[in-house]
This record gives C-alpha cells, structure tokens and sequence, in this order.
C-alpha cells in the first residue's frame, strides 16, 4: 500500500497539514490553484490581534514544508474512489493514488460589488479590507487620498445578510475591521475613523484589548448601525447613511474613504472538487462536517477530510489547529486501514 | 394630601412588566418575521417618511417589547408603504405587512 496523502490548497491551512503529515512519515501531494502559496494570508499585511507581519507566519509555515511535493498552477481534473484509494488526476497530466485526500481549499472573499448599494467599483473611493491590506503592503491605491479627513468601516458586507445570501457571521471581520481602523489613524493621524457595525464580535483572546485600544488611543467612534446605503457626491465624497441605533436617530456622514469589510464565502474551486466527490455541503455553501463538535475533521466519505475555513468561517489559529487535528485524524484512518 | 414641596412625575424607567403578551401573540399571528428583527436600523436608515416625521420601524419593535404601545404606534403611524426597508432588510423581514400588523393590533385599545 502506498502512503500517498493529497492535501488540496496551499494556504496555511494546507501548509500546517502539509507539514504534519510529512513529519508523520506520509507522501503528502500538495496541490494550489495560484501560482504562490499561502492563499489569503500571502496578501495580508498584518494579523490580528497583535498586528504581527502575516509574512512572518508565511515563512514560517513555507519553512516547515521541506519534503513535500507541491504543484503550484495546478487544479484537479478528476477524482474517485477506486477500491479504497482515491485516484487523482490533476491539470498538469500527474494521476496519483491516494489514501487520503485532504480539502484545505479555504475560503472565497465575498465579492464587494454583489452589495451594489455600497458602490464597490462604482464609486471612486470605496475598497474592501481586502484592498486595504494590499495598500498598506505596497503603499499604492489610487483610491486612496493624499490625507483622508474622515474614514469609514462597513462591517458585515455579505455576511449576517440574508439578501447576499448568507446568513451567517464570518467571524473575523470585526476584529479585521477594528484592527485595520487603528493602522489607518497611524497612517493618517488627522482622520476621524468610523466604524459602523451591528454587534461587535471580539471573542478571541487580546480582542477585547485591540478594542480598547481603537477606542482610547485611536478614538476611532462606533456607531451601532448597519450602512444602509452610500451615495458619493459632486465632489466624488461618500454619503454614507445608517441608522446611530443608540440614539434612535437616522445620521449621515460625509467620508473620504469607506472600507468595506467583506466576508467568507466557500471557496468555489473546492466547491467543485466537492462536486466531483458528491461531498454534503449546508446550506450556507460550506461543507458538512460528519458531525459538528466531535469529528469536524472527517467528511460524510470516508477518506476525505476537512480542515479549516471549507467548513465555516475561521481565525488563523482555528485554521492552523484544524490543520493539525486533521493529519492526526488521516493517521489514524490510515493505521486503520492497514 | 402633604406636600413636600415637590412633585413625582411619571417615571421613565421602562417596565418590562407592561408588555402585553396576548397582543404580541396576535402580532406574530400575522407576521411571524416580527422575531427576526435584529435591531440594525437600516429600515430607518432608509425609510421615506423618516425624512419629515420620525418614522421607525426598529424603534417600533423595540418599543412594543418594552411595553410602551402609544409610542410604538406614532413611530409607524406616518409610514408610506413604500417598502423601501423591506429591500434594505438583511433579515428579509415582510416589513410592509409587518407595519400594517402593527397598526391593526396596536390602534385598538
Ligand atoms: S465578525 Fe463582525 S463584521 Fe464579520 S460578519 Fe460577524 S458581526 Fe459582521
Ligand atoms: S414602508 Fe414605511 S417604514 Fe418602510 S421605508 Fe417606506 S415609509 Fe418607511
Ligand atoms: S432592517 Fe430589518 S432587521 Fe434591521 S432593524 Fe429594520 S426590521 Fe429589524
């Protein structure tokens, strides 16, 4: 019997899987779609909650992968269930039996310009947090003015929106939004930020403290309502509207610059991996766990496992923990079956 | 009666105590998305008659949950129908039905 383990997505989900299993004495095949690896947080800037550079965590990750066969540009073609291996065949011709097959494909960001009142790629200076992570890495965005006097954050863009079609919370966007609020007071130390949300979810540990912080050092205001909608003006200024729901009074205000905090949807080239293996997915588009306290690393096909943002939205370090409990759940389905 | 120099006015604390919880049943009878609201303000944010007369649909659920009827019913009472908070509503509430419950259980005494 081969020892042959595909991990699918090269984030740093399928990095830390990656890593475990080759150190487990597995073959493990990593396979990304992009021409780098490290998904998302090869774009990021810094992380939350201690603004830690993302490339940090990036090396270290890449560093830990000696040993493993990656292919970069590369999609899977087909895959099935032969007997009791899986039989891979991928974009660059390569076909590989494996034991295990791993879908670490992560997430899509929701894209900006489904919530068309919000003006994404209508308006000139409205960008995503997405886009805010690319300017604070290379320090170019056309969007972006010489010094913006009033800065605003729209939490919740895609998410906790049954109109986007997704119900759910995304889980990192408050933190994400509350932190990129603080980096823009220190890039522009004259603006006012603003950020509007609807419940703060600052759950993890040092949130609570990077909330504080926006607050007292960065005297960023929160308003407790979701944007209703955004207009620019002659001027090319955002009107943005809402409802201040703690004084329960419609407000307006007029801004220089609006971010939009976009959400986590599947990630649709997993999606169709998923497709080809008849794998359950919920109704908000992620996968279905085989059960969702217990075993959140086993699917409902025996031998495809889960680890982190394909079954939900995730913080890194829930991502780089499902990373790990996943190689342990594959060894041991694997010892199993010997 | 002694007097002691002052006055009590009415207190405007909120008494949970006077939500009215047959009428509530009613509401929910006629429009159940009446329980989905999550209180982000974006019908009145939005709402068209909000522009001349505070008109709010949030404040109204609130308001009612509170036990304070009379202002539930003058936050909906100037509304146009418009259903402008309906397309706004990330919870996808029936806000036009909803506000037309409102009125018909919240006006009778
Ligand atoms: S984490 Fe915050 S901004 Fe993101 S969807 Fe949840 S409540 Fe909204
Ligand atoms: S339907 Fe009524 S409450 Fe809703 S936006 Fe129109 S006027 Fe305002
Ligand atoms: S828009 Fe919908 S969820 Fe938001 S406050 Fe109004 S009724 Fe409630």
């Amino acid at each position: 019997m081969n020892n042959n383990v595909i991990v699918i997505g090269g984030g740093p989900c399928g990095l830390e899987a990656s890593a475990q299993l080759h150190k487990m004495g597995y073959n493990v095949i990593l396979i990304e779609k992009d021409d780098h690896l490290g998904g998302h947080l090869a774009k990021w800037d810094r992380l939350f909650p201690e603004g830690i550079p993302a490339k940090e965590l990036l090396d270290q990750l890449t560093g830990n992968i000696n040993g493993v066969k990656y292919f970069l540009k590369t999609e899977v073609k087909s895959i099935n269930l032969l007997d009791k291996e899986y039989n891979v065949i991928l974009s660059n011709g390569i076909t590989i039996l494996a034991q295990a097959v791993l879908m670490a494909s992560g997430f899509d960001l929701f894209p900006a310009q489904k919530k068309e009142e919000y003006g994404y790629g209508i308006y000139d200076h409205v960008i995503t947090n997405a886009d805010l992570e690319n300017y604070f890495k290379t320090g170019k965005d056309c969007r972006i003015k010489q010094n913006p006097q009033r800065i605003g954050f729209v939490h919740c863009v895609g998410s906790r929106d049954e109109k986007a079609g997704n119900r759910y919370c995304s889980k990192v966007c408050c933190a994400t939004a509350v932190k990129q609020a603080c980096e823009v007071k220190e890039a522009f130390p004259d603006a006012q930020v603003y950020c509007f949300y609807m419940d703060l979810r600052m759950f993890g540990r040092g949130y609570e403290d990077l909330y504080l912080k926006a607050q007292r050092d960065c005297g960023v205001r929160f308003i407790r309502g979701r944007v209703s909608e955004v207009a620019e003006d002659l001027n090319k200024q955002l009107v943005v509207k809402a409802e201040d729901t703690l004084s329960g009074k419609p407000i307006k205000v007029t801004l220089d610059l609006l971010v939009l905090m976009s959400g986590m949807t599947n990630c649709s080239a997993g999606t169709r991996i998923a497709e080809m293996l008849s794998l359950k997915r919920d109704e908000d588009g992620f996968f279905t766990c085989k059960d969702t306290i217990f075993s959140l690393q086993e699917s409902d096909k025996s031998g495809v496992f889960y680890a982190g943002a394909c079954t939900g939205p995730k913080t890194l370090p829930d991502t780089l923990h499902e990373a790990r409990a996943a190689a342990l759940a594959i060894n041991n389905y694997i010892k199993n079956k010997e | 009666m002694a007097t002691f120099g002052y006055s009590l006015t009415p207190s405007s604390r909120i008494d949970l105590c006077k939500f009215n919880q047959e009428k509530w049943n009613r509401l929910v009878e006629l429009e159940s998305d009446v329980l989905k609201c999550m209180a982000c303000g974006s019908c009145t944010a939005s709402c068209t008659a909000g522009k001349f007369t505070r008109t709010s649909l949030r404040s109204a659920i609130l308001y009612i949950q509170n036990g304070q009827e009379k202002q539930a019913l003058e936050l909906v009472q100037s509304c146009l129908l418009c259903g402008k908070c309906f397309m706004v509503c990330p919870r996808a509430i029936n806000t036009r039905n909803l506000l037309l419950s409102i009125n018909k259980i919240y006006s009778v005494k």
